[in-house]
């Protein structure tokens, strides 16, 4: 089921939770909702399922406005952060509760309820468990039969709100892979919302990254990863480093300092220079490069994170090198992004990147993209 | 070695490691046995100076067996009804924000804090038939002060404030998001409250019904001012009890109330034991 969005406003009591949104969720995808709290992704998924309304803007499945339709007719299958499992049912009776409701013109008969709970449990691996209480299960299972709760109804689309937010790390992962794979085998349209951006990522066909109500960025790990288009995607996707820096005649400057980073196109003025901390090469210093004393070096699992002040404002960077490293023990060291992207210091969105090695397909890259966010 | 195996033994409480079980529960069965146990037993020790006979005599004396059957006649509708109303009260307290919802709150409590006697003399003079609401009633035919009907109304009264205060922190527990969930899968507004809430209220409502029961049974000052004493027709057993002390018939006013003490521990027992299995029942356990 295509599910889509149309330039949806949401405001509680007057404070704008959703800003203008839209989005074209394709069926059978996988979406994630990403972004800090307060970002509004948990509201807009609240606005597909039908559990708020919205102000302004209209979602439909498929051909059908479903903004009028009240949660029971949208045929939602929701997972709460929560579980939100009814503790006085048994998991069976959790499970085949949706299909207890309907109408008794299209309920199924009880032995057959109880045929698709136990079905729907051998799915989620959890056979044999049917006679227990939700009290009696571990945060994982019940998460399981919550989904398993989901999933009876045929659910249209599976909404799953921060599923794994209230299980540690472990399962969390586990839970990840066997999310994946449930989706795969029974083709739903899922949209889950996370703030982990692991779990994003890896999990995700497409990575939906809100910031304070709008939608900041839509695509591919790929795409929200290495070509984000605002400085905020940069920033909360990966690791980045910041550099105030400033652009003259097509060079960038910090300070009084030429970092041997060429730009075209870019008008002069103050930018910010964004770079992931692993993607840099170190240089003997001398021209064309930023150079910074060590301030800490820490240890972080196959890497070095290591922190510099640069420059007379003694801006601080991170870089990370390898653990064997010989530059890592020095007091002082020069750098240079091997991939960068520079944003316009006031915040505007027009960007551009590039990779400085001058290898062809790096360099075409770096035009399209200049190209597209122009 | 020895002491290991010593403790894996049998043991009069679970190893634990909170500190001071037997002072707390030493404690506790002294003041139990000097606050309930010894002035219990004594009503058993008075009652049994009767004989056997004797105690018969009274137990199955038409007049008490009437007082008896109101008595717990009367507490046990008053319950059933405060069930309904009080967690209809709980509901509307816990879910709804509206003017004046904190002085409402407030008022639900007023029947612990009133002089019983206070209370039963209020609703009598309302309830008689040339009271407010008692010549509302009278053209219908219906008679309340001075009827069974009374004793029911000034039970209902001062029980509803227990089966609120026991329901009101469960519903004000009771997630949201269930409700949701129950939306999100199709059941109706109807469905969720029928399958969903009540369910999961249960076994506080229990409670409630089993602390309103109590004290109903044990009632005397609000019931002697509505119920109009009629012996055989409206006499409560708390009510005969104090007739029989009048009387300076100590052991017929111990017998009765050994009687009763029997019936409200065998009932409080039942329903303890209902609760027990609804708390598992309803997954409360672990």
């Amino acid at each position: 089921m295509d599910v889509s969005i149309r330039s949806v406003s949401k405001e509680f009591d007057g404070y704008p939770a959703l800003h203008d949104v839209s989005l074209d969720i394709r069926s059978g995808e996988l979406i994630a909702l990403l972004g800090p709290s307060g970002s509004g992704k948990t509201t807009l998924l609240r606005l597909i399922a039908g559990l708020e309304r919205p102000t302004a803007g209209a979602i439909f499945f498929g051909d059908e406005d479903a903004s009028h339709r009240t949660v029971q007719e949208r045929n939602v299958g929701f997972v709460f952060q929560h579980y939100a499992l009814f503790r006085h049912m048994t998991v069976a009776e959790n499970i085949g509760f949706g299909l207890k409701v309907r109408p008794a013109a299209n309920r199924p008969s009880k032995r057959e309820i109880r045929r698709r709970a136990s079905e729907l449990l051998d799915l989620v691996q959890l056979s044999g468990l049917e006679d227990r209480y939700p009290s009696q299960l571990s945060g994982g299972q019940r998460q399981r039969v919550a989904l398993a709760r989901a999933l009876a109804i045929e659910p249209r689309v599976l909404l799953l709100d921060e599923p794994f937010g209230a299980l540690d790390a472990q399962v969390r992962r586990e839970l990840r892979r066997w999310l994946r794979e449930i989706h795969d085998r029974t083709g739903h349209t899922t949209v889950f919302v996370t703030h982990d951006q692991e779990e994003a990522l890896e999990l995700a066909d497409r990575v939906v990254v809100m910031s304070r109500g709008r939608i900041e960025q839509v695509g591919s790990a790929d795409d929200v990863y290495d070509r984000p288009n605002s400085p905020f995607v940069f920033g909360f996707i990966g690791d980045s480093s910041v550099l105030p820096v400033r652009v003259e005649n097509g060079k960038l400057w910090l300070q009084d300092r030429f970092i041997g980073i060429e730009v075209r196109d870019v008008p002069d003025g103050p930018a910010s220079l964004y770079f992931r901390p692993h993607d840099v090469e170190l240089l003997d210093g001398g021209g064309g490069c930023i150079a910074g004393t060590v301030t800490a070096s820490r240890r972080v699992a196959g890497t070095r994170r290591v922190e510099l002040e640069v420059g007379g404002a003694r801006e601080r960077v991170e870089i990370e090198l390898p653990v064997d490293h010989p530059e890592a023990a020095n007091s002082r060291i020069s750098f240079r992004p091997r991939r960068w992207k520079l944003f316009p210091a006031s915040g505007g969105t027009a960007a551009l990147s590039a990779t400085d090695d001058g290898s062809a397909g790096k360099a075409d890259e770096a035009e399209l993209m200049l190209a597209a966010s122009l | 070695m020895t002491t290991l195996v010593a403790a894996q033994g049998w043991h009069f409480r679970k190893p634990s490691v909170i500190p001071g079980f037997g002072l707390t529960l030493g404690f506790t069965v002294a003041y139990l046995t000097l606050i309930i146990l010894i002035p219990l037993s004594g009503v058993a020790w008075r009652s049994m100076e009767l004989g056997w006979a004797e105690f018969w005599a009274i137990a199955t004396d038409e007049r008490t067996v009437r007082a008896l059957r109101i008595s717990f006649g009367a507490s046990l509708i008053a319950a059933m009804v405060n069930v309904v109303f009080g967690t209809l009260v709980a509901w509307v307290l816990v879910r709804y924000r509206f003017p004046g919802r904190r002085i409402v709150d407030a008022a639900v409590d007023l029947p612990f804090a009133l002089p019983t006697a206070v209370a039963g003399i209020s609703l009598a003079s309302i309830y008689a038939p040339n009271g407010w609401v008692g010549q509302l009633l009278a053209p219908l035919g219906i008679k309340v002060a001075f009827t069974p009907l009374g004793i029911v109304i000034a039970l209902i009264f001062i029980g509803l404030p227990f089966v609120v205060r026991t329901v009101q922190p469960l519903l004000e527990d009771m997630d949201r998001e269930v409700e949701e969930a129950a939306a999100t899968l199709g059941a109706s507004r109807f469905q969720t409250i029928c399958r969903v809430i009540l369910p999961g209220i249960a076994p506080a409502v229990l409670t409630g019904f089993a602390l309103a029961f109590a004290r109903a049974v044990g009632e005397y000052g609000s019931v002697i001012f509505i119920a109009g004493n009629i012996p055989y027709v409206s006499e409560i057993a708390p009510l005969l009890i104090v007739i029989r002390l009048e009387e300076f018939n100590y052991a017929g006013a111990t017998a009765i109330a050994a009687i009763m003490l029997v019936i409200s521990f065998a009932m409080l027992f039942a329903i303890n034991l209902i609760q027990a299995w609804s708390r598992r029942r309803f997954g409360y356990v672990g």
